[in-house]
């Protein structure tokens, strides 16, 4: 089953939508404006009626994979079901009818949750105070390094490196790049962890943070965090935390105590926020005291009660984003942290840590596991042992489609060839991973007596593989002109 | 299941973090039930004061817009908004063609050649715009004239600290200027001369960059057509709530020329074996996840369904909704201005400048004005010099589709009692 | 062919008189995968031995080119713009990169095709 594109589907048939008419007297914008100013020529945008776009979507929805229909084992992406009461929070319209600029006395509530918020967040990660402002992972990444990089300066302290592991997700050398820092790169060892002697070797004092993430993107914990943060603290550096993992441990550690400087949080992957098929998601920043004065503005403050957006702090780096956050998503991840508890977000990771020790048990004779377990809330296998009969991680995770299941994450993280990463999740069933089990196996026994069959996979969805390499050479021929088809837009036909 | 694993304990699969690292419990309230939960939310929710649509006429960056039903219709679907991004695009279909037919919205609607997947917001498709033209032109200074929204100002001198990139306030770019940035109408409402803004970019060999209102583009020249490099903007008035400023939606596009240079997530079309058309992650290599500390940019997880969101808006209105929305936004707009002009004392505070559907007005005691309005049921103008210390007594009046001519008698009816 | 040269980033050279013709190796390009796109320099510029000139891009990776030599780009393999799966075909031979115009000596760490191909089973996983 295909769709035809919108623009492909309007034919000019359904007329423009009913809408209210101006009713005042008033000029028309061709008498007021000057023609420079007119566009000359009407945005070629279709048109579907109602009934026919709630068609269009409906189908386009039915193509998708989704957590509400499938096992969605993403790696690193902490795929775990939605409670839909986290949507019906943040549609209130006490919540969803607010504007920005309202005043504070007007906002109470609002504040009131983004303050409760906050402190909920500090408990969780154990440190002082938190910016909800960030709007995904990658920006609270990045504005953490911008305040570690305000915090070196105050002291006159001009360092310009910033180490990433080579386990890393890609992120993390893209933000500090984006900061201006130049990256310099960590290795592993051969248990997964982090090298201590190479690291050791790159720590100088013209180092501004370590980035890391724990348990690694390896779902290892990397138990030489102490001496890791103070070797890092011995150089004047600070130790920065990618919270994407931090489902692997809420009530049983925090990064605070491990020596994190600061610390940003998924809340579209721990606190349950929908990850929308691409965001919008919220990446909350946490730091330590030394971090404070240089949280972005305005902070939240609440004395006696009374809540207002502090925006006079001097050392701040300044905003990075309009307004206070995706206020939306906070409502959202609020709702699931009043309705779990410290008990139910203890309990959460606890049982993220089972489903995946528990997962990875059914597959370890199937798979390769380069590393010992136990492992954290994911694991990487790989799946160099089926090269010889020509099965890559691709073929796998094409394969698991057409069983219904979403695929693991797969060549990532890049320091394992052929990695498949698998993140149950708490909110998986025994018996839903013990069908994600069995179908690895019977993928894997398929190896042997039928290859072709797992390369010619997916079968069952809307289309097989597609052709990514004749794609991405006809885009290079339309962007040095040697081509009309634009392969990054619809175009209409010349006329 | 512990025992199919092999131990006996939960914690033996802990083992690995060191024991003075555990503790005992968070410091945080036990759960509650569903019913109680939302008891909870509900009652902040209740402690915050809704203005009714039609008695806002406050802007700023976020608009009251009358939104179709079968935007959350489709926004609520649970195949949508519980999606990852698409990596296997066989099992994402879906979503792979909404993004790809909301990048051809906003191309069109912009006039250049490709879009991008969305941003995160306004502001930061400003400074993702900078840093492109940073890139392109090897050059350090953004020059910005008249008034960008102050707060897009904000974030692109944060993020241009980064990067060593200065921001200059003024019309003149040098041989140093990578871009000039403007904003079309400005953070007042006033349209600037975009052209001549362009052309003086274009002559100092800088880009100029387009920060553009996406409902005025279906009134205005939009940025192809006088020849900017780089559109960015804020999508929220398509289709998305207020919700105290977010989420919304950031869009980008650009020139063919540029596209290599484009942040974030581009969606292509390619064939499978059987000659079917699907949808995919396209140009990944400038991104973060292969390029890592070279990529184009930071970006990851962006705005999918909010643009998700502005896709049903624009394909629900077609050409001629947008123009009338804008168009009835345009009338009721200048039909307030003149009777606002006629108040005793209050005069527009740029008469020789056009505008669309918000303008400033120049009023004796602002923050009182507002402070009545509010006592009325109002959402009352924008008082913008908290941000500009000139503009003292300026204030700022939205007008859209949703503020009736009723309203419009209330509100003045409000001014003059 | 004998002359031939490799450095441990994955490029080749040969040399004609002060005329080095670069390239990328044949394991280089299996790794990469399909060639889809190359960013080229322009002719004129000059480069230091190792400075990155260009990239080369795949679906799935993208690799930083580096210059072999000294030397001022005399040349680049206009084919490649229309045609970049020649790096995959033929990459000693249709698939060449770009021509340099020697400065000064090359340098002592070009490896053989002997040393050349350790380095290749010690990258290999
Ligand atoms: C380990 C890790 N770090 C950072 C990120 C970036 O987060 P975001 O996509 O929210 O920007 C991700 C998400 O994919 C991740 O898995």
């Amino acid at each position: 089953m295909t769709e035809p594109l919108s623009f492909e589907k309007s034919r000019g048939s359904a007329g423009p939508p009913r809408l209210p008419d101006a009713n005042v007297t008033a000029p028309e914008p061709s008498q007021l404006l000057g023609p420079e100013h007119i566009r000359s020529k009407a945005p070629g945008l279709p048109r579907l009626s109602e009934p026919e776009i709630m068609r269009h979507y409906s189908r386009l929805a039915s193509m998708n994979y989704s957590i509400s229909e499938q096992f969605y084992p993403l790696g690193s992406c902490t795929m775990k079901y939605n409670p839909v009461v986290n949507e019906t929070a943040a549609a209130l319209p006490g919540f969803a009818g607010l504007h920005p600029y309202q005043d504070e006395d007007s906002v109470q509530g609002a504040l009131e949750l983004m303050w409760r918020l906050e402190r909920a967040l500090s408990a969780v990660v154990g440190v002082e105070r938190v910016t909800l402002q960030p709007a995904a992972g990658a920006h609270g990444e990045w504005t953490a390094l911008r305040m570690i990089q305000a915090y070196h300066h105050s002291r006159g302290d001009a360092r310009t490196e910033v180490l990433v592991p080579d386990s890393a997700h890609g992120t993390n050398p893209a933000s500090a790049a984006l900061s201006g820092f130049h990256v310099v790169e960590v290795r592993s060892g051969r248990d997964g962890r982090i090298s201590l002697a190479d690291l050791e070797s790159k720590l100088s004092p013209s180092v501004a943070a370590l980035m890391l993430t724990n348990p690694n993107t390896l779902g290892l914990f990397e138990r030489q965090i102490l001496d890791i943060a103070e070797m890092v603290h011995a150089t004047g550096a600070m130790l920065y935390y990618d919270g994407a993992n931090l489902n692997a441990f809420m009530g049983i550690c925090r990064p605070g105590d491990m020596g994190f400087d600061a610390v940003h949080m998924n809340l579209h992957k721990t606190f349950t926020t929908p990850h929308g098929g691409g965001g919008p998601g919220a990446g909350p920043v946490g730091v330590k005291a030394d971090l404070v004065p240089f949280l972005p503005t305005p902070t939240v403050e609440r004395t006696n009660g009374h809540l207002t957006l502090d925006f006079k702090r001097p050392k701040s780096i300044g905003r990075v984003r309009t307004f206070y956050g995706n206020f939306g998503m906070l409502v959202r991840a609020y709702a699931y942290i009043v309705a779990m508890g410290g008990d139910g977000l203890t309990q959460a990771s606890r049982d993220a840590v089972l489903s995946a020790n528990y997962l990875r048990k059914q597959v370890e004779d199937d798979l390769e596991m380069p590393h010992d377990g136990p492992c954290m809330h994911e694991f990487v296998a790989s799946a160099r042992n089926l090269a010889q009969d020509g099965i890559k991680a691709l073929d796998i995770a094409k394969a698991l489609l057409d069983r219904d299941f979403y695929a693991p994450t797969v060549y990532f993280p890049l320091v394992v060839p052929e990695a498949i990463m698998v993140e149950p999740t708490e909110t998986e069933s025994k018996a839903t991973l013990d069908a994600f089990g069995a179908a690895i196996k019977e993928i894997v026994a398929q190896a042997k007596t039928n290859p072709q069959a797992l390369h010619d996979a997916p079968q069952t969805l809307p289309v097989g593989r597609l052709d990514e390499v004749a794609a991405a050479r006809r885009i290079n021929a339309y962007l040095q002109g040697q081509s009309d088809d634009p392969v990054l837009r619809w175009k209409a036909a010349e006329k | 299941m512990l025992a199919a694993i092999g131990v006996q304990s939960m914690d033996e699969l802990l083992l690995d973090i060191p024991s003075s690292l555990r503790i005992k419990a968070l410091e945080l309230p036990a759960g509650l039930s569903e019913f109680e939960t939302m008891a909870e939310i509900a009652s902040l929710a209740a402690r915050n004061r809704v203005f009714p649509d039609r008695l806002t006429f406050r802007g700023g960056g976020v608009y009251r817009r009358f939104i179709p039903a079968a935007v959350a219709a489709v926004t609520s679907k649970p195949e949508f908004y519980t999606a990852y991004t698409p990596y296997q695009p066989e099992a994402s279909q879906g979503t792979l063609q909404a993004i790809f037919e909301f990048q051809t919205l906003i191309a069109e609607l912009t006039a250049l050649d490709v879009a991008n997947a969305s941003l995160y917001d306004g502001a930061t498709a400003v400074a993702e715009a900078a840093m492109m033209a940073h890139v392109h032109t090897g050059r350090n200074e953004v020059v910005v004239p008249g008034y960008l929204h102050p707060e897009y100002m904000e974030v692109l001198r944060v993020f241009s600290e980064g990067r060593g990139i200065k921001v200059r306030r003024g019309t003149e770019p040098g041989p140093k200027t990578a871009a000039v940035i403007f904003q079309q109408p400005d953070f007042l409402g006033l349209l600037v001369d975009a052209r001549s803004l362009t052309e003086s970019a274009h002559a100092a060999g800088a880009l100029a960059i387009a920060c553009v209102d996406p409902i005025s583009l279906a009134i205005l020249a939009p940025p192809g057509e006088y020849g900017a490099d780089i559109a960015v903007g804020e999508g929220q008035q398509l289709g998305l709530s207020p919700s105290y400023g977010g989420p919304h939606v950031g869009f980008i596009s650009c020139r063919k020329e540029l596209v290599r240079r484009l942040p974030g997530r581009l969606v292509g079309t390619a064939y499978d074996k059987q000659g079917r058309r699907g949808f995919t992650l396209a140009l990944a290599a400038r991104e973060q996840h292969i390029r890592r500390e070279k990529a184009t940019s930071n970006i990851c997880t962006n705005h999918s369904l909010c643009a998700l969101a502005a896709s049903v808006y624009m394909t629900y209105m077609g050409p001629d909704g947008l123009r009338q929305v804008a168009e009835v936004s345009f009338k009721r707009a200048h039909a307030l201005s003149e009777r606002l002009a006629a108040l005793p004392g209050w005069e527009p505070a740029f008469p020789d400048r056009q505008f669309l559907n918000e303008f400033p007005m120049r009023v004796p005691k602002g923050p009182a004005v507002v402070r009545k309005l509010a006592r009325k049921g109002i959402l009352g103008p924008l008082d913008v010099h908290r941000w500009f210390r000139e503009l003292k007594g300026v204030l700022t009046f939205t007008c859209t589709e949703v503020n009736d001519p009723r309203a419009l008698d209330e509100l003045v009816a409000a001014l003059e009692s | 062919m004998a002359d031939r040269r490799y450095t441990k980033t994955h490029e080749w050279v040969t040399v004609d008189g002060k005329t080095v013709t670069v390239g990328i190796t044949d394991y280089a390009q299996s790794q990469l995968g399909d060639v889809v796109f190359l960013e080229l320099p322009s002719p004129g510029r000059t480069l230091g031995v190792r400075e990155s000139f260009g990239v080369v891009e795949s679906v799935k990776a993208a690799s930083d080119l580096y210059s072999p030599v000294a030397g001022k780009v005399s040349a680049v393999n206009e084919k490649l713009s229309a045609k970049p799966e020649l790096v995959n075909s033929d990459p000693y031979g249709d698939g060449w990169i770009m021509k340099l115009e020697l400065t000064g000596e090359l340098p002592p760490d070009l490896l053989d095709e002997a040393e050349y191909k350790k380095v290749t089973e010690a990258g290999a996983h």
